[in-house]
């Protein structure tokens, strides 16, 4: 969005990146977005007709390997750094959804 | 043994019984706790859980003796995970996370005798260029405390530079283990994509990042690789790659080497101490009999941009899984309402536990995956990704390394860049390529600016062409001596 960020956008960034911004924030990204995104415009005059996009540089095929059934983390190990868990259940506990 | 003695000087002390184990990591828990509280290097000593696992190396003489790191102390970059001991990537977010597992590359250090000593401060989720975005504080240079170490290795760095550990791990996206090894005068090696296992590593952005070591000598960091590198069953990325014998290739024979220097994108941006002291050093390496050939690397200026709307992109993704459900931190409800709603409990989390680089990168890559801008932003930016890889494709056609300074500056001041966040940014202008490519590099010493600050001399390889690029750096240092300085603070 080179030319300027308006509050509204920024808001609905934070909205899908799940961030609570307070007003001062949001000057700040609005500003800074929007110079960030001003200077990375640059890549739109480099010519990729045909140039297939690079999402990996790995070359060959990943390291496929047997589906072994192997033991994985303890459940309780995996619970233990979670601020709100039922340890007996296996189960992480999260403020309720379903009214 | 002095505090610089180095990775395989301790090894073979403890190998042959002239030095216990405990007695080396003892002295390194001491050294940090003498230097640390100026400098802010490391986050956590872990000096009971090292000497138990020193006592063990000590009992063992046998074992010891096939072990290429015996007795030798580590500090691991908090961005690592390691069983047991707090991993807090130096976010209020993490601040209390404790892993139930060990990272593969510091997994196979222990294995090989090395000992944890502590963790070490960083950018807050490996994010930043100057270790300033921690939420434990600043790391300081020891060669100069009022400057950065750079980052986001930059307590890694510390570590090394100030005779506290002789090897740290780091982690390096877009230059996080060689800008801050250039900064602090020592040896950075950001290895091929693949070579070394990320099972452990707390991801920024996956198709970027790499585990690599910083050590004092090429040496210690062609053994510290060998030790680490090699397929993974828990990294689906890791190579199956053959590892060759990298302490093998450091012969000191640069002759017919042909070392690629882009003139062009070394034009502008770049201080004139920086760009004597790589000039002198390409002479060193050239009066070795190594040649110089000038290559063009025409997209590589593109590659600050193209590294921030990738990275970025990757880091909203890689950091969604932080909201307050499974990771220790949870922001409690605000006064007004007994409980929080789900959606209000995660972005208030998120809003309490990151920090504002955090933050900023999360809003970007969100912002450029979003509809409507992902072909524009993303993809184009992904396309020139493949161009800049196309560029180092074509150049090692004709060289077998390509050298440039690793920093356009030496160390800038605390606070410089913090409010300007794209200039901070733009200073990883030479270093963000071979993550944008994949490629092996690494920094070494080459040099001080006049005011006594260190300069880096980056050599970037050929895919899986780790052994090329220590060889030449090894040469470089035999025939300098940067590497035995000493900075004042420590």
């Amino acid at each position: 969005m080179p030319g300027g960020f308006t509050r509204e956008q920024v808001n609905a960034v934070a909205a899908l990146a799940q961030l609570e911004l307070d007003a001062s924030e949001v000057e700040l990204f609005a500003r800074q977005l929007a110079d960030i995104l001003e200077y990375a415009n640059q890549v739109q005059q480099i010519d990729t007709t045909g140039v297939p996009p690079t999402a990996s540089v790995l070359t060959g095929p990943a390291a496929d390997r047997p589906d072994q059934v192997r033991p994985s983390h303890d459940r309780r190990d995996a619970l233990a750094n979670a601020p709100d868990a039922v340890a007996g259940a296996g189960l992480f506990r999260v403020p309720r959804v379903i009214g | 043994m002095t505090d610089a003695a180095t990775v395989r000087q301790i090894r073979d002390a403890v190998r042959r019984g002239d030095r216990s184990a405990v007695a080396v990591c003892a002295e390194a828990c001491d050294r940090i706790e003498a230097r640390n509280p100026g400098l802010g290097a490391m986050t956590l000593v872990t000096r009971d859980e090292a000497l138990a696992r020193a006592a063990a190396i000590d009992a063992d003489p046998a074992r010891r003796r096939s072990q290429p790191l015996a007795g030798v102390p580590v500090a691991i970059k908090d961005v690592l995970c390691t069983r047991g001991i707090r991993t807090t990537a130096s976010s209020r977010i993490l601040a209390s996370f404790v892993p139930p597992y060990t990272a593969t590359a510091v997994a196979r250090l222990e294995a090989a005798g090395a000992v944890v000593v502590g963790k070490a401060n960083c950018d807050e989720f490996a994010m930043g260029s100057s270790t300033e975005t921690s939420a434990f504080g600043p790391t300081r240079n020891p060669w100069a405390p009022d400057r950065i170490p750079g980052g986001s290795s930059g307590g890694s760095a510390v570590a090394v530079a100030a005779g506290m550990t002789p090897l740290a791990l780091g982690s390096d996206t877009g230059g996080s283990i060689r800008q801050p090894a250039a900064l602090c005068g020592i040896v950075g090696l950001k290895p091929t994509y693949g070579r070394v296992s990320r099972y452990g590593l707390l991801a920024f952005a996956s198709s970027l990042d790499h585990v690599g070591p910083l050590t004092r000598t090429v040496a210690d960091a062609a053994l510290a690789l060998a030790v680490m590198a090699g397929a993974d069953p828990s990294d689906a990325t890791s190579a199956r790659e053959p590892v060759p014998d990298f302490e093998a290739a450091l012969t000191g024979d640069v002759r017919d080497l042909r070392i690629g220097v882009p003139a062009r994108l070394l034009d502008a941006g770049v201080d004139p101490e920086v760009s004597a002291a790589y000039r002198t050093a390409l002479d060193v390496l050239t009066s070795r009999g190594a040649r110089r050939v000038d290559v063009e690397l025409p997209h590589a200026g593109f590659a600050i941009p193209v590294y921030y709307l990738v990275a970025t992109a990757e880091a909203s993704s890689n950091l969604a899984r932080y909201d307050g459900v499974r990771y220790g931190f949870r922001a409690a409800p605000d006064a007004s309402s007994r409980q929080d709603d789900l959606q209000t409990m995660y972005a208030r989390t998120r809003a309490r536990g990151f920090g504002p680089e955090v933050k900023r990168r999360i809003m970007l890559g969100t912002y450029v995956l979003s509809a409507g801008y992902y072909d524009a932003y993303y993809v184009k930016a992904q396309q020139v990704r493949t161009l800049i890889r196309r560029d180092y494709d074509r150049a090692f056609e004709q060289v077998d390394a390509v050298a440039v300074p690793t920093t356009p500056t030496p160390a800038f001041r605390l606070g410089e860049r913090l409010s300007d966040p794209l200039q901070m940014y733009l200073g990883d202008v030479f270093t963000v390529a071979a993550n944008l490519a994949g490629l092996p590099a690494l920094s070494v010493p080459c040099g001080f600016s006049s005011i006594g600050l260190p300069i880096g001399l980056q050599l970037t390889g050929r895919r899986f062409d780790e052994a090329t690029i220590l060889r030449i750096a090894d040469a470089y240092e035999r025939d300098t001596s940067w590497s035995k300085l000493e900075p004042p603070t420590r």
